[in-house]
């Protein structure tokens, strides 16, 4: 197929709901009748489903007694409306419970910043993020300005979640970049062993490797290196992160018509200017839909330090459904979790498919 | 000093020395260090601890294991079911993907509706969280004294699924698997190999007449393999407060095949239709211009063309669901992870076993990739037959 040839719309034909919803829905015997079994179906699910959740469900915070005794198997939303701050914030103290809300949305508007085309230069994406992070940092933390001290032991909840996310984007992306410069480093010994180290690392489980810089590190580092569990287990998911990322960046390089560097080269620019200004921005360009996809599975695995012993928002809702009192609403404590993920989730995958269409990448 | 230093291939050869280097000095230091704080415990470094005998039980094992088996058959145990799971889960979610991949690329709004809600709710949810709720689905079953069998024989239970089995030895089932392993390799390496001269017809029957053989030499593994004085075919009843007789699926295994198969379908399902739609046009107009069926395009066309173009990224999903089954630790299935992690905190030879167990990931994933590649490598079509 010629690369380029004007896209002429074609004029469709007038339509009226019903023949559209003939050719979409009832196109052929064999389309109505599937139509037909998955309207059924549909149909089932969802009424069960609002039966469940909605009818027959127990919303009033406390009222796990009723739950208890309630024979119609609705769903105990009461677990959720009492036991919510748990789930958001895990053990940190009560009184100051504020400063980590105020610090989850600082976060979530750094990332909706991030999603703006003004904010995407090699200057002001890390400054963003490096101010957010602060900012989010030390209303964590405390111990200024008058704030109570809480230490990284007592934070919990979502809270913990966006911070390991945060704290492994910021440090995986710049550690991705170097990766796969050297990878495609033009000393062969260089490049070889990046690639060694980037293969080994990309094909064992990040739960291994967690757990290797979790237990395993303390052993063989010399003392006075190893610093908090939590923030072993983050350099570790960075350099995870790293290497999948360096792969993507790396395709998005390989994407580039050899020329681009080439001119370059004619022109006179070093290297760092020639990184800089020619090859990572277009490579960023052309990468951008896998990286938004990355950054999707990152934030979704960083659940998996519920295994470690870390209280993110799965393990705090686990813990608050996990009490005598409580332990028959564990599913709904899990669709209350799956929600939260399902939200932050969902929108940058969409925010990805909107890119995706926006670049034109997916069009060939 | 300064003058050899500019000599671009010295500069060049001391760089690459000293990243090698640098990389080789924290692997000396680590080893150092670990040296030294085993000594401090106590603790003789080295695989002698694998003859030893762990001590502690394996829930599920495809072997014979007891407390007092060696370290190395515990190991051995962890990576069979890693396997097993993933011999399970991966053709499972494949299955899945496909059908929902292909309800998407129908046409039809109300399969692409369902396969859209499929695939946005599966993939935005972690999977240790789908795990964790089908495990709490499967628990919640009522116990084994009040399940009432379904379809006949096959019990769900709280305590775990009942199906009827077949009494007959490990060695047999182990053989029926390879059996069919081998036949369907042959199949795949019969068509690549004669492909191009082959007539449809023949290569139906030449498939049909293997897959026959195939069947009969199952039979015959299973009915030389029956365990005497047993019923061949075991039937689960209620016996008391559980169920006897059949095999029973244990609900940690369970709850990881149908986390691990949803979760990867959905995936699966997203690759196939990219792969749906890289299809060109052309080629199903052209097969109604000769007059072929709707069911004739979509799966001797539209589906051989689509396998084709998606299989290299097929394979990198398969590798990444294979390492999804650690997840099974957070619900105690033991897999190979969960078996080298209590090791770890049973034995104390925490290096080694991390050795063994990156060694196994590495060597499973290369093997998982190696022979998808050669898949890939027999199907994919030969040069321009397929322009895009």
């Amino acid at each position: 197929m010629p690369a380029h040839h004007p896209v002429i719309p074609a004029e469709l034909p007038r339509q009226n709901v019903l023949t559209w919803l003939r050719s979409r829905y009832f196109a052929t015997r064999r389309d109505a009748a599937v139509t037909i079994v998955f309207a059924a179906f549909v149909a089932w699910i969802l009424w069960s489903l609002i039966g469940w959740a909605l009818l027959d469900a127990t919303f009033a915070p406390n009222a796990g007694e009723v739950c208890r005794e309630d024979l119609h198997g609705g769903a105990c939303w009461s677990v959720v409306s009492t036991r919510w701050r748990i789930v958001l914030f895990g053990l940190y103290p009560f009184e100051e419970q504020w400063r980590s809300a105020i610090a989850c949305i600082v976060m979530v508007i750094v990332a909706v910043l991030s999603c703006l085309p003004w904010f995407w230069s090699a200057k002001r994406l890390p400054l963003l993020w490096t101010a957010g992070f602060a900012i989010f940092y030390v209303l964590m933390r405390g111990g200024f300005f008058g704030l109570a001290e809480v230490t990284e032991q007592n934070w919990g909840g979502l809270s913990l979640t966006i911070f390991i996310f945060a704290a492994v984007s910021l440090l995986g992306m710049p550690l991705a970049i170097v990766f796969a410069l050297l990878r495609r480093s033009s000393l062969p010994w260089i490049a070889r062993t990046m690639a060694l180290v980037i293969d080994v690392i990309r094909s064992l489980p990040l739960l291994s490797i967690m757990f290797t810089f979790a237990i395993v590190l303390p052993f063989v580092l010399p003392e006075g290196l190893t610093g908090d569990k939590l923030y072993r287990v983050i350099v570790g998911y960075a350099l995870f992160f790293a290497c999948y990322q360096a792969e993507i960046i790396r395709g998005g390089m390989q994407a580039l018509p050899a020329g681009q560097e080439e001119a370059a080269k004619a022109l006179g620019l070093g290297y760092w200017h020639r990184i800089g200004y020619i090859i990572l921005p277009q490579a960023f360009r052309n990468a951008l839909p896998p990286t938004i996809n990355q950054f999707v599975i990152t934030f979704k695995e960083t659940s998996l330090v519920t295994i470690i012993g870390f209280f993110d928002v799965m393990a705090s809702g686990r813990a608050a459904s996990g009490t005598a009192d409580w332990n028959f609403a564990v599913v709904e404590m899990y669709v209350f979790v799956g929600l939260i993920f399902f939200v932050f989730v969902f929108s940058l995958s969409r925010y990805g498919a909107y890119l995706e269409r926006r670049l034109g990448v997916g069009r060939r | 000093m300064a003058a050899i230093l500019k000599d671009r291939r010295v500069r060049e050869t001391v760089l690459q020395g000293a990243f090698v280097g640098s990389i080789i000095l924290v692997v000396v230091v680590f080893a150092v260090t670990a040296r030294a704080n085993l000594e401090a415990q106590g603790l003789t470094s080295g695989f002698g601890f694998l003859e030893r005998s762990t001590g502690w039980r394996i829930s599920f094992s495809l072997i014979e294991y007891s407390t007092s088996s060696p370290y190395w058959k515990a190991i051995l145990v962890g990576i069979l079911n890693s396997l097993f799971l993933g011999a399970i889960a991966l053709p499972l979610a494949t299955i899945l993907g496909v059908t929902v991949g292909v309800m998407r690329t129908s046409g039809n709004g109300m399969a692409e509706l369902v396969g859209a809600t499929f695939v946005e709710l599966f993939r935005n949810v972690p999977l240790i969280l789908q795990l964790l709720f089908w495990y709490a689905l499967l628990l919640a079953l009522p116990s084994p004294r009040d399940a009432e069998p379904v379809l006949g024989s096959i019990a769900l239970t709280g305590r775990g699924i009942y199906v009827p089995g077949l009494n007959v030895a490990g060695g047999a089932v182990f053989a029926a698997a390879l059996i069919l392993l081998l036949a369907f390799g042959l199949s795949l390496w019969l068509k690549a190999k004669r492909w191009p001269n082959l007539h449809l017809k023949d290569a139906g029957r030449e498939r049909g007449g293997l897959w026959v053989l195939a069947l009969l030499a199952v039979v015959a593994a299973f009915w030389l393999g029956r365990l005497p004085e047993t019923p061949f075919l075991s039937v689960p009843e209620p016996k008391g407060l559980n169920y006897r007789g059949g095999i029973r699926i244990s609900p940690e295994l369970m709850a990881c095949v149908i986390a691990i198969s949803i979760y990867g379908a959905a995936y699966i399902a997203e690759i196939v239709r990219a792969g749906f739609n890289a299809v060109p046009k052309g080629q199903g107009e052209a097969g109604h211009a000769l007059g072929l069926t709707n069911w004739q395009i979509f799966s001797r066309i539209r589906l051989p063309l689509a396998i084709r173009i998606v299989m290299p990224t097929l394979i990198n999903q398969y590798v990444w669901l294979f390492k999804a089954t650690t997840i099974g630790i957070a619900i105690s299935f033991t897999d190979f992870f969960m078996v080298i992690s209590t090791a770890i905190n049973q034995s104390g030879q925490t290096l080694e076993l991390i050795a063994i167990l990156m060694s196994g990931f590495l060597i499973i994933n290369y093997s998982i990739a190696w022979v998808l590649n050669r898949v890939n490598a027999a199907i994919k079509l030969r040069g321009t037959q397929l322009r895009i």
